[in-house]
């Protein structure tokens, strides 16, 4: 199968003629199989279609995984390429098409959605241009997906932007946000009302007879 | 209240250092090679006898689940597999253990791995947690550094190595069955069992898999001893344990406290009560969304563990509590549980594939009332068709939220059937129902 005949082949023109892992993708391999036992060198399909997708991200800007690079990881595994597709389409966080530079990752099950996870969607939608989940912003910017739970509920609504959470949002925050990552600046990831982490608002009721340092 | 000193996550917000010199001065690490000269079946005991029940959500006794390990290690490897895919809504109790309190996990995993003769564990980290996956990296570094795991890990004879292993965003993973499958570098369906992991299952060897907080909780519990442990809580009940308060509560947040305390104490204590008051309250989720919900009356009085929750028709979960107020349209939350359920079936067993879709088209309809009285029988139907039809248990958690709704909100369903009637014309509700 070649690249350009696939089902999974990106729209004409985006999907490369040819994939190889970088030095910084090879050190990682190196260290990723050998969590493993020898024989069993498929258990690395997760996490080298991950190392892909920071690699295509590092190097073009648009963190995706092609079907080269599929064909190159079950290559290096020593597996059938399809075990490396079926994997590629099952988990949510390989993107099999190109994304824009920032990910934005808008929460919206129940905890968040109960918090005001339509507010944040919404204010994405006002300060990109675009106007549903799945799309890429004109400037390539962003493209905004919506996800389900991100395990961090205590502090909804969530906004993921590529690793980072950024929590407690609401629309004037996430404004503010997509408006400093279009500036270049990566705000610091957490609260943005200032929360420590997953305590209580205005400060710990617990914990806090623990000495610390 | 629980003291702090009854409290084991003592960095549970990261306010102190969470590297090994901190953990250290918090108790961690202290002399781990004399919990292990405890021996194989003291230890499994001790956790027995501490009551301690599994903190995934189906609270299968820890200690128990140990002991179904082979007690000689044959031929093939044992394995522990620690589920870090923490991905039920409403739940993010591991995450703080994973970026706060990595060593109590790091410790735990060694402790329980040589009670079940592995000398290796994986801890399977959901995908979306990038940050905590290197923290919890960080700390099995520092350990590896320190001797503490590796060979002959913390002087205790026992050679022990500790992986993470990430996932990719699909909760299906955290199904023990399907987390083996995941770490294989397969897609995440469900095993059929019998075989049990414990007879086959990371790469066809004896596995055991936990939740973060039921591995890390045992460390603490040696040293402090059983009794200490199964002080708290009820009987069958015992122990503390992370709760997580989400939704329409004054503050939202995570705390430790010990099982057994009325619900209400819990939202109103920690959580800064229900917004705009407890009359306020319209329903609440106590333990993650595939548990039923439970109305305002039954949460006046509840209380908070394993055995009074399913006593109420619901079940503590993973003890993550979602509150709804009464600006809440409770259909709307549960048609947005059943996208969530739709979107993460595996596909696999095909009344979960057809009927998680079929479920939320339904539920979608019902959130505008564009549907007949008569289809919340046939919806209701449809969930124990799904339910115990499947073969894992994100069928019945699938089912459970609707059934939830349909037992305390169905008059306000058929108010909206009747008034989505009553503006758009009764013909143009009939034909839907074919479905």
């Amino acid at each position: 199968m070649t690249a350009t005949t696939s089902p999974l082949a990106a729209p004409d023109r985006t999907e490369p003629t040819s994939f190889a892992f970088d030095a910084i993708s090879l050190d990682a391999i190196a260290k990723i199989l050998a969590k493993y036992p020898a024989d069993k060198k498929a258990s690395g399909t997760l996490p080298l279609l991950d190392l892909a997708q920071r690699q295509m991200g590092r190097v073009t800007g648009s963190a995706w995984v092609p079907v080269v690079a599929m064909d190159e990881i079950a290559r290096v595994l020593d597996i059938a390429p399809v075990r490396v597709y079926e994997v590629a389409t099952f988990y949510l966080m390989y993107n099999t098409k190109p994304i824009g530079r920032h990910h934005l990752q808008v929460c919206g099950t129940t905890p968040c959605w109960l918090r005001g996870s339509d507010s944040v969607r919404d204010a994405i939608k006002a300060c990109t241009g675009i106007k549903h989940y799945g799309e890429t912003s004109e400037d390539g910017l962003f493209t905004m997906s919506e996800v389900e739970c991100l395990g961090g509920c205590v502090n909804a609504p969530i906004l993921q932007v590529d690793d980072d959470y950024y929590e407690d949002m609401n629309a004037e925050s996430t404004t503010a946000l997509v408006e400093a990552l279009k500036r270049g600046e990566k705000p610091a990831r957490g609260s943005s009302i200032g929360r420590q982490n997953s305590a209580p608002e205005g400060g710990p009721l617990t914990l806090n007879t623990i000495v610390g340092e | 209240m629980l003291s702090d000193q009854d409290r084991i996550f003592t960095n549970l917000y990261g306010i102190h250092d969470a590297g090994l010199a901190g953990a250290r001065r918090r108790g961690d690490w202290d002399n781990t090679a004399a919990l292990i000269a405890l021996g194989r079946d003291k230890l499994i005991e001790e956790v027995k006898a501490s009551g301690l029940r599994g903190r995934g959500g189906a609270g299968f006794p820890t200690g128990l689940k140990w002991s179904f390990m082979p007690k000689e290690i044959g031929e093939r490897p044992h394995y522990l597999v620690i589920n870090a895919d923490e991905s039920e809504p409403g739940s993010c109790k591991d995450r703080d253990i994973l970026r706060h309190d990595p060593h109590k996990l790091v410790e735990g995993a060694l402790i329980a791995s040589f009670a079940m003769g592995a000398h290796a564990c994986y801890i399977y980290v959901r995908g979306e947690y990038y940050n905590e996956a290197m923290a919890l990296q960080k700390a099995i570094d520092e350990a590896y550094d320190a001797g503490l795991l590796g060979k002959n890990a913390a002087g205790s004879g026992w050679d022990f190595d500790l992986y993470v292993h990430r996932g990719a965003g699909a909760y299906i993973c955290g199904e023990e069955t399907a987390m083996l499958e995941s770490i294989e570098g397969k897609k995440g369906m469900p095993r059929l069992k019998p075989p049990f992991p414990a007879a086959c299952g990371l790469y066809g060897c004896p596995t055991t898999v936990n939740n973060v907080e039921s591995i890390a909780v045992v460390p603490t519990i040696l040293r402090r001893g059983a009794g200490w442990f199964a002080g708290f809580g009820r009987p069958n009940n015992t122990g503390t344990k992370l709760f997580s308060i989400s939704g329409h509560v004054n503050k939202p947040c995570n705390f430790e406290e010990q099982l057994g305390v009325p619900l209400k104490e819990l939202i109103e204590k920690y959580a800064g009560g229900v917004r705009g008051g407890w009359d306020n309250l319209l329903a609440i989720i106590p333990g993650g969304s595939s548990v039923p919900m439970i109305n305002a009356e039954v949460a006046d009085t509840v209380l908070a563990d394993f055995d009074s929750l399913r006593a109420v028709g619901s079940g503590l979960g993973t003890a993550a509590v979602i509150v709804m107020d009464k600006s809440t349209d409770p259909i709307k939350a549960i048609a947005r549980l059943a996208h969530f359920y739709k979107h993460e079936s595996c596909g696999q067993c095909t009344p979960c594939r057809e009927g998680t879709g079929w479920m939320k088209r339904v539920m979608d309809r019902m959130v505008e009332g564009r549907a007949e009285a008569a289809e919340i029988d046939v919806l209701w139907q449809v969930t124990k068709q799904i339910e115990g039809h499947t073969i894992c248990a994100l069928g019945d958690a699938a089912a459970w939220p609707i059934q939830g709704l349909i037992k305390n909100f169905r008059p306000l369903m058929e108010e909206r059937i009747a008034e989505y009637k009553r503006s758009h014309g009764a013909k143009h509700s009939s034909k839907m129902a074919a479905e």
